[in-house]
């Protein structure tokens, strides 16, 4: 695993603890992560009908900011994403790819009509991070219900897992 | 292991739902491919299936995908399909779901909800399959019989196969017809670690050459006239488990050929079809006829032999084990006593010199018949020579030597297990005294109970 992961922060958009985030990834990720502000227009993605913004879209257009061929790029937002034919996503990835993008506007306590939890949004938000890159770097969804690759499709089990790789997976990342 | 990964076709017109969907699934680790149309779903299905499910929207031009689901159950009666669907067309869904499909998801679909659906849909898959297999397994179980046979030649046989079974090493049966060499394959694979998986037999010399082609590499839908549906062949069920081929000497020149690549590379395709399937199975195969005089005269491939030909095990003949004769007599009595609801009879002493004194041409196979036959017919508590086939009666010959000593072994085994193994009983009834008896014991290898 070689290259510089870049954290792109869409339109100025500063998850929570941003000052400890490259920290914590650097612990799943032995690559050298550096900040990238990248500003486009969102609006341009944004589907009316749906109330949201298509992923895949912004992905796209996330990877023309991309600084080198060899690096890998993860967007954050906090914009509600959609794919096409899915109601909603955390983020998506390109398997093997260079790019990833991450909301936290269904990560925040606040959306399930819960009081805000800083921690709790912090601890998703890396999760979800590591979970997108693991993608990138080739893998795939894993059985085991700790594992940060173990498949989310709500926040409780987003919560219920870590933000770690299991061994298995840690293995196929090579390290 | 690593485990196999799922294979999936989603069939969808609009090119964002597809990739949407591929980028789900690749991530959830499947294998996937896309289809834009119903024309386009089929050509992939025939290229690069088999599929374990299958996605496919609703509306689409061209074929809809009611149609292109009917179209897919006609190539694989068994496939797995989930339709997607908008609100506006769940009637037509409720059709789907009545013309087989596993379930309908409705577009835009919760992430979840496709997560769940897919796994419940492979869970279904893979109980059902896994249904089949067990029935297979109790057919199997409830068909097999143990191996009899108190021989010297038997119990090296039994030795053998305790020594092979673990192994994965191919295996070739040797004996005469009717020896008993399915019933050696069936013990090898029951006591080998494939014993999970079926053991799937193929008799050569039965079907006729035009069929045996598609037996073993199973079909494609129209593959040939009269292929209505794709069939998986005996290569592609033996998967995991063990491919017992009967009378390899019989197949045919072509066939030999295709065969050794298979047994090379573990790896075929159906007829008709050009998606390479592998398979992992165990080979063990029997013949009655003389290979090597085969290789000889050409009608066998040297390769081929050298391929399979890596264990022996020959069974012998059962004249040349008459002691078993009693003991197998005995067990087929049991065995056909309890299938037709008949008391259990004890075999005259007159009917088991009949039966010592016989050559069995046609081996334990022919001893089995005689004996259904005799429970049969017989309405004495004694099993009796009119029981038995007449030519076997008429059959009396001068006793040789070995029939002789064969008689004594067998009577004597069956006086002590009548008097429970007590040798001083023994001995009386034999009219002998119980040293005597003792010698005669440790001559033929009789060990007290």
């Amino acid at each position: 695993m070689a290259g510089i992961i870049y954290v792109a922060f869409l339109n100025g958009y500063r998850p929570p603890r941003e000052d400890r985030l490259a920290q914590r990834l650097a612990e799943s990720f032995p690559s050298r992560l550096e900040p990238l502000p990248v500003n486009f227009d969102l609006s341009t993605y944004y589907s009316p009908e749906r109330g949201q913004y298509n992923a895949t879209l912004i992905l796209a257009h996330l990877l023309r900011h991309l600084p080198e061929a060899d690096a890998k790029i993860i967007g954050l937002t906090n914009v509600d994403l959609f794919m096409p034919v899915l109601t909603f996503v955390f983020g998506q990835a390109q398997l093997n790819g260079p790019g990833a993008v991450v909301s936290t506007y269904r990560l925040r306590n606040e959306y399930y009509g819960l009081p805000p939890s800083m921690s709790l949004l912090y601890e998703r938000t890396v999760k979800e991070i590591v979970h997108e890159l693991g993608h990138t770097f080739g893998l795939v969804h894993c059985q085991d219900y700790s594992c940060v690759m173990h498949a989310s499709t709500y926040v409780e089990e987003v919560d219920l897992k870590e933000a770690r790789f299991c061994s298995e997976c840690s293995a196929e990342l090579g390290g | 292991m690593k485990k196999k990964k799922n294979r999936i076709l989603i069939v969808d017109d609009e090119l964002s739902v597809r990739k949407s969907l591929e980028e789900w699934f690749l991530e959830d680790g499947f294998e996937v491919e896309t289809a834009e149309d119903g024309e386009a779903a089929l050509r992939t299905m025939h290229a690069a299936g088999p599929f374990d499910v299958f996605v496919l929207d609703i509306r689409m031009p061209g074929m809809d995908g009611i149609t292109l689901q009917k179209r897919v159950h006609e190539v694989d009666r068994d496939a797995t399909i989930i339709i997607l669907t908008a609100f506006a067309s769940v009637d037509t869904a409720v059709e789907a779901l009545k013309l087989g499909a596993f379930d309908y998801i409705t577009k835009p679909v919760d992430p979840d909800d496709l997560s769940h659906a897919v796994r419940n849909a492979l869970k279904q898959k893979e109980l059902s399959e896994e249904n089949i297999r067990l029935r297979d397994k109790v057919t199997e179980l409830s068909l097999s019989s143990p191996i009899i046979g108190e021989s010297s030649k038997m119990r090296q046989i039994m030795e053998t196969i305790d020594a092979v079974a673990e192994t994965d090493a191919t295996v070739v049966i040797r004996g005469e017809s009717g020896t008993g060499k399915e019933l050696i394959a069936r013990a090898i694979h029951t006591q080998s670690p494939r014993r999970f998986f079926p053991i799937i037999a193929v008799n050569c010399g039965s079907i006729p050459e035009t069929l045996l082609e598609s037996e073993l590499f199973g079909h494609e839908k129209g593959a040939f006239t009269g292929a209505q549906y794709r069939r998986k062949g005996k290569l592609e069920l033996a998967n995991g488990g063990t491919l017992f081929l009967d009378e390899i000497g019989d197949i045919p020149a072509q066939m030999q050929v295709d065969l050794l690549r298979v047994l090379e590379t573990k790896r075929f395709t159906r007829l008709g079809g050009n998606q390479e399937i592998a398979s992992d199975f165990r080979l063990v195969c029997a013949t009655n006829q003389d290979l090597e005089g085969l290789v000889k005269d050409g009608s066998f491939r040297e390769d081929l032999y050298y391929r399979v030909n890596v264990f022996t095990i020959d069974v012998p003949p059962l004249r040349e084990r008459p002691e078993d004769i009693p003991l197998l007599a005995k067990f087929f009595v049991e065995k056909y006593a309890r299938a037709m609801a008949k008391p259990v009879k004890e075999i005259a002493a007159e009917a088991e010199a009949v039966l010592l004194d016989h050559d069995w041409p046609g081996n334990v196979r022919e001893l089995e018949n005689a004996i259904e036959r005799a429970l049969v017919i017989g309405r004495d508590r004694y099993l009796q020579p009119a029981d038995l086939p007449l030519q076997m009666e008429r059959e009396v010959k001068r006793p040789s030597a070995l029939a002789l000593a064969a008689v004594e072994e067998s009577h004597i085994r069956r006086v002590l297990r009548e008097r429970g193994g007590n040798v001083t009983h023994a001995a009386k009834a034999l009219g002998v005294d119980r040293g005597t008896l003792y010698n005669k014991m440790k001559r033929y290898g009789i060990e007290r109970e």
